[in-house]
């Protein structure tokens, strides 16, 4: 076991390197640069030694490997540099943005989680009954819905709710409080996101939740947990959920992983400042270091999300525990 | 003494696109206190089904349990709530199924897997229910049992498992144990140990046994009574030595030419059942063997036989012609001579 935890952990160390060389390489093969926007944005012709002048501030100028290798030590030491669009620590920009995401992804994938393992079970154990087919049509209806629309009209809906009864129009806070400074101003901003990306997460979650659950109760181990006259409360707590969970799991961790970078459309919606948007725009800026921090990141979230998905799958499966 | 357990005209059908199959088509038999009781036919004759319908385990939907009564030490268990019957099923009548490989749950220890039926029917706390669970593993014959309860199903082979599956059977000192083909999935020589063990603590405990097979090796090596199955019906019973020597139905006398057998020139060529069994959905108002019958008459395709008391005292046969049969197979005797008894 221990083996096994070691040997996933040392796996993350190339998986880390690959993507910084292909993030590397992928932003220097679009063509134009961070100067060129810098100088061009004003629409008008600009100055090539204007140009020479901001890669030699930039350090663009150096040999191409000599920039990899600079890029690489500074992530050995946890440095990556200053942002080439503001100037500012790249650090500076990310910390600034990362809380928002973050406590939505989290609520989003806390909500999801909740309302879809019961809901999913349920709908399981009462197989064609109105309640399966509200939780199906649910479902159908959390994947089909893009989140920007389901933003945009959940903010709608809040706008005149609030108009009609309160008489004056209510939008939700735009500027990020942190949740223990002011929790009742910071949850008005967060949970509208949340739960805009949470019923996607949700619809999904329950699918996998429901079809599972259906698998598992037709297993031989069900038939005898019922031949020894367990009460049904425990034959489906302690032998069917914990059988049906462990797609699950997988299911959640990916998905959470996937929140904490791509949120770009639900924070463009709902006007945050969060690291979606702040990736968009480094991108758009042809901003090297910070989207290569962002993509590690991204990547280094991923590879954790795996990794404790990876232990929960051990501990939830003897069968790989002890292998 | 009335008997144990008396089921009579017992139906289970299945709701089907293809139509209603009735698996279990109005089967009455008993077993008594102690007694063996093994039910014989091929795959889809109502065996599993019937064996399962005692504990009311048929999935409904489709499966459903449409008429008959099953009297267990007095009551009716079709008649008990789902309540009253979860307390019988694991406490009054234990199961042991066919596949040890799946039967089993992977997550679970096999130590909680034995003292959580304690905890439900006994009501004993963790360390009792523990301490009799180490007693139990002991009793099927397993080394070592404190630390086989803390492993996991997939630690143990196939021939343990089914040994840990009896052990939970038995945890509640129930007066009934139903093995469904307990050792169709198990190598020979486990078979032979599962069976033996079996034999051993059913007859040591006081505990009546019906064992669902279609070995006849089994059948007759273990079994006080056989009830012989097609299509959903008993079409004989009787004690098992009769059952072998003089049967009195064609598809028994066509289950035991198609045992391969040691003890005869391999030259011999096995004699198989011939034909399909029957479409379930299907049947018509004749006896339904009738189309593999080498023995059948135009009273077979007309109504369907009874089963019925032979000359033979104690075997029924559900057969026109059983009567006969003995005159006519006049060489099965002599054929079936070296068959174990």
């Amino acid at each position: 076991m221990y083996l096994y935890i070691i040997k996933r952990v040392l796996l993350v160390i190339p998986t880390l390197i690959g993507a910084a060389a292909l993030v590397f390489l992928l932003m220097r093969l679009i063509p134009g640069d961070v100067c060129v926007i810098r100088l061009g944005s004003s629409g008008g012709t600009f100055d090539p030694k204007a140009v020479a002048l901001c890669h030699q501030e930039l350090g663009m100028n150096r040999p191409i490997w000599v920039q990899f290798f600079d890029f690489m030590w500074g992530i050995v030491r946890f440095d990556f540099g200053t942002s080439m669009w503001s100037g500012k620590p790249v650090t500076t920009e990310i910390w600034a943005r990362l809380p928002v995401s973050l406590e939505i992804a989290l609520l989003g994938s806390v909500l999801a989680t909740v309302i879809a393992i019961p809901l999913g079970t349920l709908s399981a154990l009462r197989q064609n009954s109105w309640l399966d087919v509200f939780v199906r049509v649910f479902a159908i209806g959390g994947i089909a819905t893009p989140s920007f629309w389901l933003g945009i009209i959940s903010l709608l809906i809040v706008l005149d709710l609030t108009s009609f009864f309160l008489g004056a129009a209510w939008m939700p806070p735009i500027d990020y409080v942190p949740f223990f400074e002011d929790p009742i101003r910071n949850l008005s901003m967060v949970l509208l996101p949340a739960i805009t990306i949470g019923y996607r997460y949700s619809a999904i979650t329950m699918r996998m939740t429901r079809s599972t659950m259906l698998e598992v109760m037709r297993e031989d181990y069900i038939r005898t947990a019922r031949a020894k006259g367990l009460i049904h409360k425990l034959i489906i707590n302690r032998h069917a959920l914990k059988n049906a969970m462990l797609p699950v799991v997988t299911l959640i961790g990916i998905e959470f992983a996937f929140l904490i970078g791509g949120l770009v459309v639900t924070e463009q919606v709902f006007n945050l400042n969060g690291v979606g948007r702040l990736f968009v725009q480094a991108v758009q800026n042809q901003d090297y270091t910070l989207t290569q921090a962002l993509v590690m990141m991204t990547v280094v979230v991923f590879v954790f999300c795996n990794l404790v998905v990876d232990l929960l799958y051990a501990w939830l499966d003897p069968r790989i525990r002890y292998s | 003494m009335p008997a144990l357990l008396e089921i009579q005209n017992l139906h289970t059908e299945f709701r089907t696109g293809a139509g209603t199959i009735h698996a279990v088509d109005g089967i009455t038999y008993s077993v008594n206190a102690g007694e063996t009781v093994a039910i014989v036919g091929e795959s889809g004759s109502g065996k599993s089904v019937g064996a399962l319908s005692i504990l009311r385990l048929i999935p409904d939907p489709p499966g459903r349990i449409t008429q008959g009564t099953v009297l267990f030490g007095g009551r009716d268990l079709m008649t008990l709530t789902e309540e009253q019957m979860r307390q019988v099923r694991g406490s009054e009548i234990g199961m042991v199924f066919q596949e040890p490989m799946t039967s089993l749950n992977p997550v679970l220890t096999i130590g909680r897997q034995i003292t959580e039926t304690l905890e439900q029917h006994r009501g004993v706390d963790r360390a009792t229910a523990q301490k009799r669970a180490v007693e139990l593993v002991g009793l099927v014959g397993i080394a070592d049992p404190i630390r086989r309860l803390k492993q996991y199903p997939h630690q143990l082979s196939g021939g343990m498992r089914q040994r840990i599956m009896i052990a939970i059977a038995l945890a509640c000192d129930p007066k009934l144990i139903i093995a469904d083909e307990p050792t169709t999935a198990l190598d020979v020589t486990i078979q032979a140990q599962i069976l033996e063990l079996m034999k051993d603590l059913t007859h040591r405990l006081g505990i009546a046994l019906i064992i669902i097979t279609h070995n006849l090796g089994v059948v007759a090596r273990y079994a006080n009574r056989v009830n012989v199955m097609y299509a959903g019906r008993i079409v004989e019973s009787g004690p098992a030595r009769a059952i072998y020597h003089t049967p009195r139905h064609p598809y028994t006398i066509a289950l035991l030419r198609s045992v391969p057998r040691l003890d005869r020139p391999r030259q011999a060529r096995l004699d198989p059942v011939e034909g399909q069994p029957p479409d379930l959905t299907r049947l018509d108002a004749g006896c339904s063997f009738r189309p593999r019958c080498r023995f059948a008459i135009a009273a077979c395709a007309a109504s369907r036989p009874r089963l019925e008391a032979t000359s033979n005292p104690g075997q029924s046969a559900a057969c026109f012609r059983a009567d006969e049969l003995a005159s006519l197979t006049g060489t099965n005797e002599a054929a079936l001579a070296g068959a174990p008894a």
